[in-house]
């Protein structure tokens, strides 16, 4: 309908085509078809909704993160402790399948384990215990091996760590610490 | 398209000043309760002749050049419609530009509302409002060739003089034959010496009184 042309176009005070007006006259035609269809106003309200909508969204994430309550983690049997020698890696999924952890002795024989996604992009980063650190591949990024947090590249956040329990020689699961700093 | 041809005739002539019209208008679901058309007294203290005053949809609409928020917009087939909602900014400029007096303030909504030929209805081929109940067709939607055979004596007018500007609208005036006049001169009766015993308000314009 509003392509649709006027069945008369409007003239003007001075007589002149639209053409011929003033600027200020071209901006604001008054013929529905020639419209632009947005005004101050309408402008206006869509920023002030949109900004408000951004705002409530950072609220209920913030929400989110405040009132999020403890997850149940179920515990798993990673491996036998003997069968992890210092330096020694050990790859496992939890709390399923499709997160894929690493388990490494360092040379301090203290055992850690980490999320293998890097918190960049989510690479699988490469556990290398001889220099201490973790490296992915895909941009660069390190990270040091005995908490897991960046050194170097892209990420800015560290590793979800898992938290392992040793008891009657195997090594165990028991939860994953998502950290943000 | 349904309406092609169809056009608004107003007579004030024929006008007996019965308000049929007013109620007409104020019944319409798209503004209950208020009439978007008035009657005008031409001088009441000399005479009862009125004369129904709607939208003449003018092609240089006056209403929509003064209006500051872009509110006011014609239509497809020229009719000037009333304010957009989201616009408005109840200024009231088109009000007090607007040569016929059409254009009607709604302070409880803060819009501007004002006479649209009955677009619900005309757009279906229906008459508009006033024009069905007009007792004396002084209001009268039909084609021009209607108008000719049934106003032997009358001859159309649509050009206005509004100060410097000339008007022309999409609703006609029927005028007398004989009237020497080939346009209607809005705001010379704001000149004119008052007749008879009237009392005059604007006393320095008082030149042709004795």
């Amino acid at each position: 309908m509003a392509d649709k042309p006027h069945d008369t176009e409007r003239t003007y005070p001075d007589g002149r085509p639209l053409a011929e007006q003033p600027q200020w006259i071209r901006d604001f035609p008054t013929d529905v078809s020639s419209d632009h269809g947005l005004a101050r106003r309408e402008f206006t309200k869509f920023l002030v909704l949109t900004s408000g909508a951004f705002v409530a969204g950072q609220c209920w994430i913030v929400g989110m993160s405040v009132f999020q309550g403890e997850e149940d983690f179920p515990e798993k049997w990673i491996a036998n402790e003997n069968d992890v020698p210092p330096g020694g890696v050990v790859e496992f999924r939890y709390p399923t399948d499709n997160d894929p952890c690493l388990l490494v002795r360092l040379r301090n024989r203290r055992l850690v384990a980490y999320g293998q996604k890097c918190s960049h992009l989510a690479c699988a980063v490469i556990p290398q215990p001889d220099q201490d650190q973790l490296r992915c591949p895909c941009h660069n990024g390190y990270f040091e091996i005995n908490e897991g947090r960046p050194i170097a590249g892209p990420p800015r956040r560290p590793l979800p760590l898992v938290k392992l329990v040793v008891r009657d020689g195997g090594i165990y699961a028991t939860g994953v610490e998502h950290r943000t700093a | 398209m349904t309406t092609s041809g169809m056009e608004f005739f107003v007579e004030p002539s024929r006008c007996i000043g019965c308000h049929a019209c007013e109620h007409a208008c104020a019944e319409c679901e798209t503004h209950k309760g208020h009439s978007m058309i008035h009657l005008e007294y031409v001088d009441r203290s000399q005479s009862v002749q009125t004369f129904p005053m709607v939208c003449m949809h003018c092609d240089s609409p006056t209403c929509a050049d003064v209006c500051p928020a872009d509110a006011i917009k014609r239509s497809e087939d020229g009719r000037v419609m009333t304010a957009r909602k989201p616009r408005c900014i109840a200024c009231s400029n088109c009000v007090l530009a607007c040569p016929f007096g059409v254009p009607k303030m709604m302070s409880e909504f803060d819009l501007m509302m004002k006479c649209d030929m009955c677009f619900d209805r005309t757009s279906t081929g229906r008459k508009p409002m006033c024009a069905s109940v007009c007792p004396s067709q002084a209001l009268f939607y039909g084609t021009r060739e209607e108008v000719e055979e049934l106003r032997k004596r009358s001859r159309i007018v649509n050009e206005f003089q509004f100060g410097e500007q000339t008007i022309r609208t999409k609703v006609v005036m029927v005028v007398p034959r004989e009237a020497g006049v080939s346009r209607v001169d809005v705001t010379s009766a704001m000149h004119d010496p008052p007749k008879g015993r009237t009392i005059a308000l604007n006393i320095l314009n008082l030149n042709g009184v004795e």
